[in-house]
């Protein structure tokens, strides 16, 4: 049994609880124990609050961590942003003594200190590494033959690669290899690494920029004859499914792509029910993929 | 001679501003990797990967061009500066391995500071002081969450005021609250 502190940031629990309950559920297939980070905050996001102010959001950022090394277990996430904030803050602070002072100068006030005792993963590096590809291929019980998927990475798990440190960054392999365990086909796409649209605040401010950027990536993945998309964080995927039905109520188009987060596509290959995976809580339906899943 | 007064104002601008965001982003950044903005040739890279600038006017390389010759406040009132998804493709791709995305967020702390902040933004931030997350839960999704057989409320700030309480006094301490206030 493997304990990691499951830090849930915003949009997981606010808006798609379906992602937690998946994760939970089928992480616990596999022996790993998800604990509440009680009290946890905003991670805060690193591209609208890292705009606004670093410090700021190192120091809050750091107030997250302290509360996960206080549990002594490793922090994990199933948001790009979170994973972002919270991987760069630890490595911020874990290589530079003066700035640990300086932000425990100001923890102190709210009486915490930051360690620097664990490290910050992200689910994706849990269901690789931790489980393992070959054990999920062995404990899959409804093989998603036939099934197309368009994996959609997000920015912030592999960028900055420099300080993430999991490989390509323009040709990453490690989703569409989950995928492949699952039974199913991962589906090339036109520009597959490209971002969503949402972060640094474009969703927030500019909404209509964000929103070309998904109506691209959602024709490219259509195109390639996608039944569905698939992805790694909350951020995203609150973006792709309901920056569709944004754009089809402000611009009248016919987007209906169902978007599937990775531990919802493990938990309905374990043989779980897609209702209490969460799969029928979007904001686009996902009955065309759920009648297509063997 | 005006012509030679001109030319020091322009080289004291420059030198002035390339130092202050250098100066400012290694509050949070190693100083090495802030100042890899001097090593910036203007080869347009970055701009060439962008996803935004695609469909936008804003241009990363064209804003780098303003900074490094001191155009400081063209440079931080640029609109298309929040255009930016930090998504790090041209960070990735530069050749002289400027670190392109971090010294925007850097560009974009100073100019919040010059007041630039959007009335959009802001209001993101005043989630944040009420309720401690950025996207607050409802009651729908709280339904959602019973259906589910999750606790109705997360066990997050939502769930322990106390932590809340921390959150928010941490954002006094730092002087985030005062300083989006301040614009409002």
């Amino acid at each position: 049994m493997q304990n990691y502190a499951y830090f849930l940031g915003c949009i997981t629990p606010n808006r798609y609880p379906g992602i937690e309950i998946a994760t939970k559920k089928s992480l616990s297939e596999f022996d790993i124990n998800l604990l509440d980070v009680k009290g946890a905050s905003c991670c805060p996001a690193p591209g609208v609050f890292g705009s606004f102010d670093l410090w700021t959001w190192l120091v809050v950022a750091a107030r997250n961590i302290v509360i996960a090394e206080e549990m002594k277990a490793d922090i994990m996430t199933t948001c790009n942003g979170c994973y972002a904030t919270l991987q760069e803050a630890n490595h911020l602070l874990k290589h530079d003594a003066n700035l640990r002072n300086r932000v425990n100068k100001s923890l102190g006030k709210v009486g915490k200190q930051y360690q620097g005792s664990l490290n910050v993963k992200h689910a994706i590096e849990v269901i690789s590494d931790d489980v393992g590809f070959e054990r999920i291929a062995k404990k899959v019980t409804r093989p998603l033959k036939g099934l197309k998927i368009a994996v959609h990475y997000g920015c912030h798990f592999l960028k900055p690669s420099e300080t993430r440190m999991h490989g390509s960054v323009e040709r990453p392999t490690v989703l569409d290899d989950f995928v492949k365990s699952l039974g199913a086909k991962s589906v090339d796409y036109k520009d597959k690494p490209m971002c969503c649209g949402a972060g640094g605040g474009v969703r927030a401010a500019n909404l209509e920029i964000a929103l070309d950027m998904t109506a691209e990536k959602i024709d490219n993945m259509v195109d390639a004859g996608a039944d569905c998309l698939m992805t790694p964080c909350a951020f995203c995927h609150l973006q792709l499914d309901r920056g569709q039905v944004e754009l089809n109520e402000k611009y009248g188009r016919k987007y209906q792509l169902p978007v599937v987060f990775m531990t919802q596509l493990l938990g309905l290959a374990l043989g779980m029910d897609a209702r209490a995976l969460g799969l029928y809580d979007n904001a686009i339906s996902t009955e065309s993929f759920l009648g297509k899943v063997p | 001679m005006p012509s030679i007064l001109k030319r020091q104002t322009i080289r004291e601008g420059e030198r002035d501003f390339v130092n202050e965001v250098i100066e400012h982003g290694s509050r949070i950044f190693p100083k090495d990797d802030m100042a890899t903005l001097r090593a910036c040739i203007q080869c347009g890279t970055c701009t060439g990967s962008c996803p935004s600038g695609r469909r936008t006017a804003w241009r990363i390389r064209q804003i780098f061009l303003k900074t490094l010759t001191g155009l400081r406040m063209d440079a931080l009132a640029a609109e298309d500066l929040w255009n930016c998804t930090t998504c790090y493709t041209c960070q990735e791709r530069c050749p002289r391995k400027v670190k392109t995305t971090d010294i925007v967020r850097t560009l974009r702390n100073l100019a919040v500071r010059e007041g630039h902040m959007r009335q959009d933004h802001a209001k993101v931030c005043q989630l944040v002081f009420k309720y401690g997350h950025a996207v607050p839960i409802n009651d729908d999704v709280k339904a959602i969450r019973k259906r589910l057989a999750l606790p109705e409320v997360p066990p997050t700030v939502h769930q322990y005021p106390e932590a809340l309480k921390e959150v928010l006094e941490i954002l006094e301490v730092t002087g985030f609250r005062a300083l989006v206030e301040r614009k409002e």
